[in-house]
């Protein structure tokens, strides 16, 4: 009964709140229904914090030459025989602190990711929704480009990328455009997905009444794609985006382990995972899992949380 | 100018009974051939569709003018032709003497874009659901800067809202939150809203639930009444016509084969077709009796029957139909394309 008074005093003419419109939305019912989505949005976020509040969180600065000592080298983690109080998972080679390089290398890696990810979305998108509303040869033209590109696996399409920049640019110079090259590489090679699934869904949306009643009052075609198409079709994109973000850090991760990537005086988490690599044998096991753990908990959250996004957006499974 | 635009009289009937919307020869051909790569390899021409085929017909300022016919009889096509959403292959389509064809891009083009305005079939793809429907129904007077200042037009938008007899709150409003009969209503205010002379109205009520239909019609024509509107209505529903018009054209596989003011169509068809599709509605007075079932189906389009493209299914076919294209004729107040009035093998008009 109570409930029903409520419901009939609240004022109709007043647009909710914007909190109050997310709690009452069909995602945030989805989610609440979901702990297993509810853990891995937890993990993502306390994640992407500890990355983002490295400089404030790490115990050490492991880029500043003036603070680590060698002698620190190799100590294993705290819990371990001989692990030192002030290093909890333990220090590298060079007596760099493995936590706080894992934080650290959190940061580049997760970057990125973010940087490639709204690459590939921008010429994904753009080039998807030229090709789908203008149609005919400009069509022909984008979509046989984007089946050539996807012949090409990414990690081929990277290191091509990669290598060209590294004869262009020098060693030297290098290191400082890194990480644009590898947002670049990353980028180029997941932009065919976007394209097609936005070129799908703005067939379907460019035949609907809503946009010839746009055509009919003479708006131009760029402004008919950007404020009547676009909004329509960003549900699939923003599913592909989240569930990419995984696989675009898990590639950087690759390239660096490959040694094309980022330095290992900045490491990324794929770098660390090179470092570590090789003193998995002589029993230094902690350089190299502690990031590889770090990297597959971030990319199997993120992971979740996207194939979360596309069981909730898709009306078919409801 | 833009409160100008508003405020300025609509044209009144101006005794010279000049039509507002002349169509002339309008023709629309569509191409259905395969690619030039599959044409070449497997041999296959060009095939071609003529969905509209040498239509003409004038709407009179203030009058309702009801385009009947089956699917594929190129309703539609014309209702887009007239608009200005597809060009035409054929002819001229003239709105107050503008021909909305040749004046591309030009100034006058959009006072002429701005004066035209569609009601769609479907209510439920017509609104953009991202929208809300403050902004869907204000988009026209944005596109046409017919009012600049924001307060003003929000007054607007509750005015229009009014007029179709909705609550101007609902402008803060979702699309998905209106049923079908409310949507068509928002709809409608969006076309009212660049304050046009001229509706086309394709099929506004066949989405609709039969009672919703009869308020959506009644307030057309409430609104034809105030604003002076000119409407040009497609419908497949006779009963719907016969409510809403004033002059019906029958149209037969692209071709007019009929035109007459709505209640001689209805008391006095001429054309075979036209009476063929009269028996098969359902008629109160008509109790007890067997209703005729059209005969035959409407024949392939692309293949479309030589000659009067009616002859195949048509009760008095004789030696000239399927060689020759009747032309359409007068017969008292109507007009008939059909090689047997002509001749007068049948009487034109009943005793």
């Amino acid at each position: 009964m109570s409930e029903l008074t409520e419901m009939v005093e609240t004022p109709a003419d007043v647009p909710p709140g914007l909190a109050r419109r997310v709690i009452d939305s069909d995602l945030f019912y989805s989610f609440r229904r979901s702990p297993l989505t509810m853990v891995a949005a937890l993990v993502t976020v306390i994640l992407v914090l500890a990355a983002l509040l490295a400089p404030w969180i790490a115990p050490h600065d492991p880029f500043d030459p003036a603070k680590i000592s060698i002698m620190d080298s190799l100590y294993p983690p705290v819990w371990s025989d001989g692990g030192q109080s002030g290093f909890l998972l333990g220090t590298d080679n060079q007596g760099r602190d493995v936590f706080s390089t894992i934080l650290y290398g959190m940061r580049i890696s997760l970057a990125v990711g973010f940087a490639s990810v709204v690459l590939a979305l921008f010429i994904g998108v753009t080039l998807g929704l030229i090709a789908g509303y203008v149609g005919g040869a400009v069509d022909s033209i984008i979509m046989r480009v984007a089946d050539v590109q996807l012949t090409f696996p990414a990690i081929l399409t990277a290191l091509i990328i990669d290598g060209v920049a590294r004869g262009i640019a020098g060693p030297r110079a290098y290191e400082d455009i890194v990480f644009w090259v590898l947002v670049l590489s990353i980028g180029l090679s997941f932009w065919v997905q976007y394209a097609r699934t936005v070129r799908g869904s703005v067939l379907v949306e460019a035949n609907k009444e809503y946009v010839l009643a746009a055509r009919l009052i003479g708006l131009r075609p760029a402004t008919i794609m950007f404020r009547h198409v676009l909004p329509n079709v960003l549900g699939p994109v923003l599913v592909i985006a989240t569930i990419n973000l995984a696989l675009a850090i898990i590639t950087e991760a690759t390239l660096s382990f490959l040694g094309v990537g980022i330095p290992p005086t900045q490491p990324s988490l794929g770098t660390l995972i090179r470092i570590g690599d090789d003193f998995l044998f002589s029993g230094e096991w902690w350089i190299t899992i502690f990031p590889g753990a770090t990297l597959a908990l971030l990319a199997l959250a993120v992971n979740l949380l996207g194939d979360w996004l596309r069981d909730a957006l898709n009306p078919k499974l409801r | 100018m833009s409160v100008e635009a508003l405020s300025r009289p609509r044209p009144a009937h101006d005794g010279t009974d000049a039509p507002l919307v002349e169509i002339v020869g309008l023709g629309r051909t569509f191409d259905l051939s395969k690619r030039w790569l599959n044409r070449v390899l497997e041999g296959s021409g060009k095939v071609t569709l003529t969905a509209v085929d040498g239509v003409d017909m004038s709407i009179r300022r203030g009058e309702t003018y009801a385009l009947v016919g089956e699917s594929g009889s190129g309703k539609s096509t014309i209702a887009k032709m007239v608009v200005g959403l597809l060009p035409p292959s054929a002819g001229s389509v003239r709105i107050d003497g503008v021909d909305i064809w040749k004046e591309l891009g030009g100034a006058e083009q959009r006072q002429i874009r701005r004066r035209i305005q569609m009601i769609f079939q479907d209510p439920f793809a017509s609104l953009n659901p991202r929208w809300r429907v403050g902004s869907i129904i204000e988009e026209p007077i944005k596109a046409f800067d017919l009012i600049t200042d924001k307060r003003e037009r929000e007054n607007r938008v509750g005015e229009l809202l009014s007029l179709v007899g909705l609550d101007p709150r609902d402008a803060g409003k979702f699309p998905h939150e209106f049923s079908g009969g409310q949507r068509q209503r928002i709809a409608i205010a969006r076309a009212l809203s660049s304050s046009p002379e001229f509706i086309v109205c394709d099929e506004p009520t066949s989405a609709l639930d039969v009672s919703v239909q009869a308020q959506v019609l009644n307030l057309l024509r409430d609104l034809q009444e105030r604003l002076g509107l000119t409407y040009l209505f497609i419908s497949h529903n006779l009963a719907v016509v016969r409510h809403v018009a004033n002059r019906v054209g029958v149209l037969y596989l692209g071709r007019l084969v009929e035109e007459a003011p709505a209640r001689t169509l209805f008391s006095d068809p001429q054309h075979p077709y036209t009476k063929m599709l009269l028996d098969s509605v359902p008629d109160i007075d008509m109790t007890g009796r067997e209703r005729t079932p059209i005969a035959g189906e409407i024949p392939n389009p692309v293949n479309p029957p030589p000659g009067c493209h009616f002859h195949p299914r048509c009760p008095l076919r004789f030696e000239p139909c399927d060689k020759v294209r009747p032309p359409l004729k007068e017969y008292g107040q109507s007009r008939a394309a059909c090689h047997a009035l002509e001749e007068g093998r049948v009487s034109a008009h009943r005793d």
